[in-house]
């Protein structure tokens, strides 16, 4: 019988999160194009739906009706995967995060997290290293130059920035002396966040930078700079299956603001406590000024130059976060943990 | 009763997928395709540690094997444009090919004496499964690796340092 509620309570805990961040995902898109808007002293989608409201619907029919072209010369049958990879992995990052405390429902105890995994924070790593496959093949198996330069770029820079990204969080490791995610946030309860607290505010930084390398969004979207490279890595794509790496990039956007969150910001714990059933609104709350905060910047800084992000990630931010396990040693040694 | 079902449908699922990509990845034409059954292969055999329960290396597996070093493969693929193989019209045998096959033949044959006919103990590690239970796996690692076995680890990062200055020098252009 224990079986029997376990699996209700993962499929259920599966279809909430799936729902909802698909939801997310399609509101972002009109989330981003209406404060890019703003920022850039313009309206932004406005006319389907009250404040454009309906326009995220609006472009899902579209995409879902256009014509799906698939190149004569393509590798047909990695040209359909990469698409997949990539919303595949991004949507597992999901499975592991925790978005709130345990809750008691009809006296069984559900916490809220789909797989408390103890290797949680290796998972997230693994799968977004699968994921970077879609954007590879992606540009690859389109037979297009600019596809392929797309890939080759993204390949490079993926590989520089998650040596740093995976360094960026070790100290939070180090403190916490865990891997799981639901433990690491137990332990920043009570306001101990590991970014404040545990004078991890730096790392949290590198971290979004970081971030910002490794699902390719300005100013380091080099994989697909459309001065350059007319779209790179999805040149080639069309109706849904562009639409899928456009979905991707915004569920794996929502996800490493998410990480970030659990990792640095304490994730369902606030500064003033709510009851365990309301604490996912913490942590929903947190991870959507952190999204903002990636939208805002995009309005911000122009693109790097390609070199430019390369030598920024070996000769600056490794050297830095390599400094930070030292510095986090340091720190625990003069607490005495 | 209902787990142990499911374990063994996992495990022959997991370990036939193993198979058919380790034969794709040596029978395909296109490098690329062979790349992308190698990273299906060593998916599979990361399953199959998790149902071995020990996550800890099966996540290993797929972030270094599949994600970082074939990523490496790909990218070297594509940047050198490596063409498709053709088809060789006749078959011709040669020593190498003699040599392998029968080392090959043997490999089975002590896999087949080792596993299935005299049942070799393998030696036990310092932990037992209720140990690891309780630690859990990345500390049992961590422990053995700062303690037991700190000098072959601390002489593996010489090795890999060595190499990097090696490929550095390699790369680097005459002025």
């Amino acid at each position: 019988m224990e079986l029997v509620y376990f699996l209700i309570e993962s499929i259920v805990k599966v279809v909430v999160v799936f729902g909802v961040l698909m939801g997310a995902v399609a509101y972002l898109t009109l989330a981003e194009r209406k404060i890019l808007g703003r920022i850039q002293v313009r309206y932004g989608p406005t006319r389907v739906g009250p404040f454009g409201l309906f326009q995220p619907i609006a472009d899902g029919i579209k995409a879902f009706f256009k014509e799906d072209l698939v190149p004569a010369k393509a590798h047909k049958a990695l040209f359909v995967a990469a698409p997949m990879i990539s919303i595949t992995a991004a949507i597992s990052l999901f499975a592991v995060i925790p978005f709130g405390a345990v809750i008691e429902f009809f006296g069984r105890k559900i916490s809220l997290v789909i797989a408390d995994l103890d290797i949680g924070l290796l998972y997230v790593f693994a799968v977004a290293s699968l994921g970077e496959y879609g954007v590879v093949l992606g540009g690859w198996s389109g037979y297009n130059k600019y596809g392929l330069m797309g890939a080759l770029r993204a390949a490079a820079q993926m590989i520089s920035y998650e040596i740093a990204l995976a360094l960026s969080v070790m100290g939070v490791l180090m403190i916490s002396g865990t891997l799981n995610l639901v433990e690491i946030v137990q332990q920043q309860a009570g306001g101990h966040w590991n970014a404040f607290y545990h004078f991890q505010f730096f790392p949290f930084i590198f971290y979004l930078i970081c971030a910002l390398a490794e699902i390719n969004r300005t100013p380091f979207d080099m994989p697909e700079a459309e001065a350059e490279l007319a779209c790179g890595f999805n040149i080639e794509y069309s109706s849904m299956k562009f639409a899928l790496f456009f979905m991707a990039e915004y569920a794996h956007l929502i996800a490493v603001c998410a990480i970030a969150t659990t990792l640095f910001l304490g994730g369902w714990d606030g500064p003033f406590h709510l009851p365990p059933t309301l604490s996912w609104i913490w942590f929903v709350a947190k991870t959507g000024v952190l999204v903002y905060v990636f939208i805002w910047q995009r309005g911000t800084f122009p693109r790097l130059r390609y070199d430019q992000i390369m030598r920024f990630g070996w000769k600056f931010l490794l050297p830095l976060t390599l400094a930070n396990i030292f510095v986090t040693g340091l720190i625990m040694v003069v607490r005495g943990q | 009763m209902v787990e142990q079902v499911f374990y063994w449908i996992a495990f022959i699922m997991t370990s036939m997928t193993a198979l058919f990509a380790a034969v794709m990845v040596i029978t395909r034409s296109n490098p690329i395709s062979a790349a992308m059954f190698l990273v299906l292969n060593f998916v599979s055999v990361a399953i199959l540690y998790l149902l071995l329960r020990f996550p800890f290396i099966a996540v290993i597996q797929v972030m270094i094997y599949a994600g970082a070093i074939m990523m490496l493969v790909v990218f070297v693929i594509m940047l050198l444009n490596v063409e498709e193989e053709e088809r060789r019209k006749k078959i011709a045998v040669s020593l190498a090919q003699v040599i392998s096959v029968v080392l090959v033949l043997m490999l089975c044959a002590q896999l087949v004496v080792g596993v299935g006919i005299q049942k070799i103990p393998g030696k036990h590690g310092a932990f037992t499964a209720e140990q690891l239970a309780e630690v859990g796996d990345v500390k049992a690692v961590a422990q053995m690796l700062f303690t037991t076995y700190l000098f072959p680890f601390e002489i593996a990062s010489i090795i890999l340092l060595v190499g990097i200055i090696g490929a550095v020098i390699l790369s680097k252009k005459e002025r």
